[in-house]
C-alpha cells in the first residue's frame, strides 16, 4: 500500500469535518500508516468470487404502512438545540449552496 | 437481603415483599455513594426517576398487580442508550448537557419491566475503545484492580456489577464491549443475535455489528434480563421478527450431556497469556465432566476479522457521527456570529471527538473513499462474507463453538492508549460474532495463576439460538460454584466503604 | 458580437438530461410516521427520526416504495428484483444526519421511456425520452437567511431551520442523455416535465404542484458543434420551477455556453442556480475540491425486493396513460388534433374534461377555458383554475346552451364569477343579465335601427342578406348586448321580407 500523505489526511479530515491542527495531521497521518497496513490484510482473502456483506442477517422487505403518527411538540423537538428562534434550530449562516 | 445476591434473588425477596423496591434502590445508591468515588462507574444518576418508578412498583405490588419478574430490580444503563429526560453523553463532550426527548425502545422495555434505573454508566467515547479509557469522563476502574481498567467500551456497566453498585446491566457490545468487559471483571454479558434486541435508541457506533445486551453476575440473571429487553421492535427494521428462544429455561436446565461443543483453533495460542488459557481449558474439562462432546474446529478466515472489523466499523462510524455537528443538539463550538455553519462545525467536531473518535472517523472516511471504496471498505464486507461462512461450517459439526473472550486479563490504566493497534488485539476474538451477527456470551471461568485476575470463557451460538449460549453457561456455572466453593466475586478485594 | 438563440442553435448542437424530484404525497415520511402536511407550522412535524437525533432509525414508508414501483411501471421500466438503499455522506445543515438516504447503484427502477410531442415546424413530432433510473430518497430541511440586506444566501447572520420537509419521500427521475432535439430542446425539456406531471398526477402520487416545490427539475445541458457528434462539457441547473422556466432555462444555457464557446472559453463543469426572476442562471459556489459522497449500502435498512406478485399488483391499479387519454377524448369529443394538444399544453385537459363531464358541450368548454378563462388568468398571472370553478363555467355553459345567456352575456358572468360576486345564478341576478327575448323590445329596436338606416334595410329587402349585418349590429348595440343575435336576425328578416 502506498504511503498516505499528510495532504490526503488532512483532505479526509475536510471530507470529514473536522478542523484539525497541524500537529494532529502529522500525528494521525503516522498513525493511519500503520493501521492502514495492518487493515490491507483483507485484501489478501477478498477474492473477486466472494460476494461482500453488509448486513449480518439477511432480511428483505421490511416496511410500516404509511401511517401518520404523533410528531415530537415542537419544545421537544427543539429541546437539545443550541440555539433556537421562531420555532426553528439557529444556525450559523451558512455558506455556499449544496 | 444483601446488594451481594443475585437478582432472581431480589426479585425473590421482592415479591414475597422482603424488601420493597425503594429500599433496595437506596441500598444500592448507598453503595454507589460509598464506591464510586473509586470505580467511576456511573456518569449521571437519576435518584429522582429511579426511585420514583421504585415507589410506583411497590405501589402496583402493594395492590396486587401481576408484575414482570424483575420488577423492582435496580439496573445500570450503559450511557449509548438514550432515556428521555435523562443525561445522554455515550462518553463523549459532544453531547455534554444533552437530554434526549425519547425513550430507546431498550429503556422502554426496562420501565414497562418495572426495572429500576439507577443511572448512566461510563464507557469508551461513542463505544470506541476496549478500556473506558476513552471517556471524555476520565476513565472507570475495575474492582479487581483499581490501577487496572475494566474492559471497554462497557466498562462502567461491567464495573458496576462487579462493584454491587447494581445487580443488573446493559451494555453493547460492537467488537466485545460487552464480552470482554465481562471477562476481566467476572462478570456475565451477553451479545445476542443481531436483531435479537432493538438498536432504536442506541446511539449507534457501527450500525451493522452494534447489539444491546443484558449483563449480570449470573448467567440466570443475564438471561432473565435478555428475556425482558429481546423482541422484534417495529422501529428498527433490523430487528428479527422471531419469537425469542426461552433463555431462561435455558439457563435454568443445566444440561449439556451429548452436547457438541467446537473449540476454535484460532482462538488460542500466540498472543494468547498463559493464564487465560489455563482457565480456559480447565472450563472445557468441566464441560467433558458434564457429559458435552469436545471438537476442535477450523476457522481460517477468523485471522482477518480484526482488520475486517477496523474498516467495517469505521466506515460506519464515520457516516453515524456526521449527525453531530452541533446543529441540533450537543454542544456548539466557536459561534461568534462572524463564523459560517461549516466552521463551526469544524471547530465543535474537533473538540467535541476525543482522538479514538477522530482517529476512527478519519479512517472510516478514507475506506469509504472513491478509489478506495473496493481495495478497504469493499474487502472487508468480502472478509465479513468469509467469517460466516467459517462460523456457518463450524455450526454444521456442533452446537456452540467456544474460546476464551479476551487473549488477556485487564491490563494497567495507561498501558496501551498510545498504541492503538495494541488495544485493538483485545477484541480480536470476539469481534468474528459481531461480523457474523451471531450470539455471544462471557462468563467467568476463573483467575489467572500468573495475577489473579478473572478470565472470561466465551460461548458462541448460531444466530437466533441464543438459548444455546444459556444452556452451556448455565451449566458450567454451576459447575465452576461448586468447585470454587463461593461466587468468583467474593475473591475479589473488598472495595474501600463497600457495604 | 454575441449570439442570439437562432444562431447558438445554428453553430450547435444541444444535448439535454433532466432530472426531477418529485415529492411524492404519501401521509407519512419516507422513513418515520411524522406528517407531511404542506405549509405547517415550523418544526411540528419532526421526530428523532427525521431530525437525525442519535440513536434513531428509519423504516421505510411502504407506500413509498408502491408509488415509485407505480411511476416506474408508468414509465416502461423495469423493476428491479433486488433494490437498495445507499447513504450518500455530505455536511449541509438541512440534511439532520449530514447524509441522505437515498439510492445509489441498485435503484427500484430502470430503463424507461416517455414518449413527448412538441409542435415543430413540420406538424407535430415526437421524441422518446428514455429513462435512466428511478430511485427513492428523502427530502431535506428548509432554511430560513436571516438578516443582511439582500435576504439571500449571501449576507445573512444566522439561518433558521425548519425540519418539516426533512425526510418527505422524494422519488427523483433521471433520463438518459436526450441527443438530437436540435432547435426543439427547450420545447422537448418543457414537454417532458409536462407529459411526466400529467403521468404524475394521474397516478396520483404527487401533488406535483411546481410552485410549492413538489416538483423540482434540474437541467443538464451540453453543447457540441453541429455535426461534430461530441457530447461537450455540462452544466447542471438547478431548481428549475415552473414549465415555463425549464423551457427558459435550456434556452438561456444554450446561448449563455454558445457565446462562451465562440469567444474559446471553455464550460465549466458546474451547477448553476435558475434566477426565476430574470430567467437567467448564475454559479453556485465553486468548491475548491470535489466532493466525495463515500456512498454505501445504509446497514440501517433492508434491501427491497418486490416480488412479481407484488409488482402485477400494483401494475393492474394503473391508471389510463394520458396519451391514451388523449385520444380518446379527442375522438368521443370530435375535436381536431390541434386542438386537444391546445389543452393539453395549456394542462386544461383534466379541466375541460371535469367541465364536460358536468354536462357542458366540449367546443365550447374548450373554448371558455381557452379563451376568455385564460386570457384574464394571463393577465393576472395565475392559474385557470384559481380564478372560477369547473361548476361554475358548467352551469354557465348550459346557460348559454338553454338560450339563457349570451356569449357576451355569459362573460359578464364570468367577470362577475371572478369578481367573487357568487355563484353565475346570483351574478346573473345581480347584474340583471338576462336575454332579452321579449319580441316586442327587440321589435322596437329593429324598428329603430331600419330608420336609422333606410338604404340598408333597402338592400336586404332587395336580396342582400349579408347587408343585415350592420342592421343586426346596430339592435345588438341597442339592446346593450342583452339580445340574443340569432333571434335579432329572424326578426330582422322576417320584418324585412326575408
Ligand atoms: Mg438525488
Ligand atoms: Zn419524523
Amino acid at each position: 500500500m502506498s504511503a498516505i500523505s499528510r495532504e490526503e489526511v488532512a483532505n479526509l479530515a475536510r471530507l470529514a469535518r473536522i478542523e484539525m491542527s497541524d500537529a494532529e495531521l502529522d500525528h494521525l497521518s503516522g498513525e493511519m500508516q500503520v493501521i492502514l497496513g495492518a487493515v490491507a490484510r483483507v485484501q489478501e482473502v477478498a477474492s473477486a468470487d466472494v460476494p461482500p456483506t453488509s448486513h449480518p442477517i439477511p432480511v428483505n422487505n421490511v416496511v410500516r404502512e404509511d401511517v401518520v403518527i404523533p410528531s415530537l411538540s415542537p419544545t421537544d423537538a427543539l429541546s437539545g438545540a443550541p440555539a433556537s428562534s421562531e420555532q426553528r434550530f439557529k444556525v450559523p449562516q451558512i455558506l455556499g449552496e449544496a | 437481603m444483601s446488594i451481594r445476591n443475585s437478582a432472581a434473588e431480589m426479585a425473590e425477596a421482592l415479591a414475597k415483599k422482603e424488601i420493597s423496591a425503594v429500599e433496595l434502590a437506596n441500598q444500592h445508591y448507598a453503595q454507589i455513594e460509598a464506591v464510586d468515588k473509586d470505580v467511576h462507574a456511573f456518569l449521571h444518576l437519576d435518584k429522582a426517576g429511579a426511585l420514583a418508578q421504585a415507589e410506583s412498583i411497590d405501589k402496583k405490588r402493594a395492590a396486587g398487580e401481576k408484575l414482570s419478574p424483575l420488577a423492582g430490580v435496580p439496573l445500570a444503563l450503559k450511557d449509548v442508550l438514550v432515556q428521555k429526560g435523562v443525561p445522554t453523553t455515550c462518553g463523549s463532550k459532544m453531547l455534554e448537557g444533552w437530554r434526549p426527548p425519547y425513550d430507546a425502545t431498550v429503556v422502554a422495555k426496562l420501565k414497562d419491566a418495572g426495572i429500576v434505573i439507577l443511572g448512566k454508566t461510563n464507557m469508551d467515547e461513542f463505544a470506541m475503545g476496549s478500556s473506558t479509557e476513552n471517556s471524555a469522563y476520565g476513565p472507570t476502574h475495575n474492582p479487581w484492580d483499581l490501577t487496572r481498567i475494566p474492559g471497554g467500551s462497557g466498562g462502567g456497566s461491567a464495573a458496576a456489577l462487579a462493584a454491587f453498585e447494581a445487580p443488573l446491566a446493559i451494555g453493547t457490545d460492537t467488537g466485545g464491549s460487552i464480552r470482554q468487559p465481562a471477562a476481566v471483571t467476572a462478570t456475565v454479558g451477553v451479545k445476542p443475535t443481531y436483531g435479537g434486541v432493538s438498536r432504536y435508541g442506541l446511539v449507534a457506533f457501527s450500525s451493522s455489528l452494534d447489539q444491546a445486551g443484558p449483563c449480570a453476575r449470573t448467567v440466570l440473571d443475564t438471561a432473565m434480563l435478555h428475556q425482558s429487553i429481546a423482541g422484534f421492535d417495529p422501529k428498527d427494521s433490523t430487528s428479527i421478527n422471531h419469537a425469542v428462544p426461552d433463555v431462561v429455561a435455558a439457563a435454568k436446565k443445566k444440561d449439556v450431556k451429548g452436547l457438541k461443543i467446537g473449540i476454535v483453533k484460532q482462538l488460542s495460542g500466540a498472543g494468547y497469556q498463559k493464564g487465560v488459557e489455563n482457565k480456559f481449558n480447565d472450563a472445557v474439562a468441566e464441560l467433558v465432566k458434564l457429559g458435552a462432546e469436545i471438537v476442535e474446529v477450523s476457522c481460517p478466515n477468523f485471522e482477518y476479522a480484526l482488520a475486517a472489523y477496523y474498516l467495517i466499523a469505521p466506515s460506519e462510524c464515520s457516516s453515524n457521527l456526521a449527525r453531530f455537528d452541533s446543529m441540533r443538539f450537543g454542544i456548539r463550538i466557536g459561534d461568534d456570529g462572524s463564523k459560517g455553519a461549516e466552521e463551526v462545525m469544524n471547530l465543535t467536531r474537533q473538540v467535541g471527538f476525543g482522538r479514538e473518535v477522530k482517529r476512527r472517523i478519519i479512517l472510516g472516511t478514507y475506506a469509504l473513499s472513491s478509489g478506495y471504496y473496493d481495495a478497504y471498505y469493499g474487502s472487508a464486507q468480502k472478509v465479513r462474507t468469509l467469517i460466516k461462512r467459517d462460523f456457518d461450517a463450524a455450526f454444521e459439526k456442533c452446537d456452540v463453538l467456544v474460546s476464551p473472550t479476551a487473549p488477556t486479563t485487564a491490563f494497567k490504566i495507561g498501558e496501551k492508549s498510545e498504541d492503538p493497534l495494541a488495544m485493538y488485539l483485545n477484541d480480536i476474538a470476539t469481534i468474528p460474532v459481531n461480523l457474523a451477527g451471531v450470539g455471544g456470551m462471557s462468563l467467568p471461568c476463573g483467575l489467572a495463576d500468573e495475577d489473579n485476575l478473572p478470565v472470561g470463557f466465551q460461548i458462541m451460538s448460531p444466530a437466533m439460538k441464543d438459548d444455546r449460549m444459556y444452556l452451556v453457561g448455565g451449566a458450567l456455572e454451576a459447575a465452576l460454584l461448586s468447585k470454587w466453593g463461593k461466587p468468583i466475586l467474593d475473591f475479589a478485594p473488598r472495595l474501600a466503604g463497600s457495604k | 458580437m454575441s449570439l442570439n438563440y437562432d444562431q447558438a442553435i445554428e453553430k450547435y448542437e444541444p444535448t439535454l438530461g433532466l432530472e426531477v424530484h418529485v415529492e411524492l404525497n404519501t401521509k407519512s415520511k419516507m422513513f418515520c410516521g411524522c406528517a407531511t402536511e404542506f405549509g405547517a407550522e415550523p418544526n411540528t412535524q419532526t421526530c428523532p427520526v427525521c431530525l437525525g437525533l442519535p440513536g434513531a432509525l428509519p423504516v421505510v414508508n411502504k407506500t413509498a416504495i408502491e408509488s415509485s414501483i407505480l411511476i416506474g411501471l408508468a414509465l416502461n421500466c423495469s423493476i428491479a428484483p433486488f433494490s437498495r438503499f445507499a447513504r450518500k455522506n455530505y455536511f449541509y445543515p438541512d440534511m439532520p444526519k449530514n447524509f441522505q438516504t437515498s439510492q445509489y447503484d441498485e435503484p427500484i427502477c430502470i430503463n424507461g421511456f416517455l414518449d413527448v410531442e412538441i409542435e415543430s415546424d413540420e406538424g407535430n413530432k415526437v421524441f422518446r425520452i428514455e429513462i435512466e433510473r428511478v430511485h427513492m430518497e428523502e427530502d431535506t430541511g428548509k432554511s430560513l437567511h436571516v438578516g443582511g440586506s439582500t435576504g439571500r444566501i449571501h449576507g445573512a447572520e444566522y439561518s433558521l431551520l425548519d425540519y418539516n420537509r426533512a425526510g418527505i419521500p422524494l422519488v427523483e427521475i433521471v433520463t438518459k442523455i436526450v441527443p438530437n432535439t436540435g432547435k426543439y430542446a427547450p420545447q422537448v425539456a418543457r414537454a417532458y416535465v409536462a407529459a411526466l406531471r400529467d403521468i404524475l398526477r394521474g397516478l396520483k402520487v404527487s401533488d406535483v404542484k411546481m410552485e410549492q416545490g413538489s416538483l423540482r427539475c434540474d437541467v443538464n445541458l451540453s453543447l457540441a458543434p453541429s455535426g461534430s457528434g461530441e457530447l461537450g462539457t455540462r452544466s447542471e441547473t438547478k431548481n428549475v420551477n415552473s414549465l415555463r422556466s425549464v423551457e427558459t432555462a435550456v434556452s438561456g444555457e444554450i446561448v449563455r455556453q454558445a457565446n462562451r464557446l465562440q469567444s474559446g472559453e471553455k464550460i465549466v463543469q458546474e451547477t448553476r442556480h435558475f434566477l426565476e426572476e430574470s430567467g437567467e442562471t448564475r454559479p453556485g459556489r465553486s468548491k475548491e475540491k470535489a466532493e466525495d459522497y463515500r456512498y454505501f449500502p445504509e446497514p440501517d435498512l433492508v434491501p427491497v425486493v418486490p416480488d412479481n406478485k407484488w409488482i402485477d399488483e400494483l401494475r393492474k391499479t394503473l391508471p389510463e396513460k394520458p396519451a391514451d387519454r388523449r385520444k380518446r377524448l379527442q375522438s368521443e369529443w370530435s375535436v381536431p388534433e390541434k386542438e386537444m394538444t391546445a389543452m393539453v399544453n395549456a394542462e386544461l385537459l383534466d379541466t375541460v374534461e371535469e367541465t364536460v363531464k358536468l354536462g357542458a358541450d366540449p367546443t365550447k368548454a374548450r373554448s371558455w377555458w381557452l379563451g376568455e378563462i385564460s386570457r384574464i388568468a394571463n393577465e393576472r398571472d395565475v392559474v385557470a383554475t384559481e380564478l372560477i370553478s369547473v361548476t361554475a363555467v358548467a352551469q354557465i355553459i348550459n346557460l348559454i346552451n338553454q338560450g339563457e345567456l349570451t356569449d357576451k352575456l355569459a362573460r359578464q358572468v364570468v367577470d362577475g364569477v371572478i369578481a367573487g360576486e357568487g355563484t353565475p345564478a346570483e351574478v346573473i341576478s345581480k347584474r340583471g343579465l338576462k336575454v332579452v327575448s321579449d319580441d316586442g323590445a327587440l321589435m322596437k329596436a329593429i324598428e329603430d335601427a331600419i330608420a336609422a338606416q333606410p338604404d340598408t334595410a333597402e338592400r336586404v329587402r332587395g336580396g342582400n342578406i349579408p347587408a343585415a349585418g350592420a342592421l343586426i349590429g346596430a339592435v345588438m348595440k341597442a339592446t346593450g348586448g342583452q339580445a340574443d343575435a340569432a333571434k335579432v336576425r329572424e326578426l330582422l328578416l322576417k320584418h324585412l321580407g326575408q
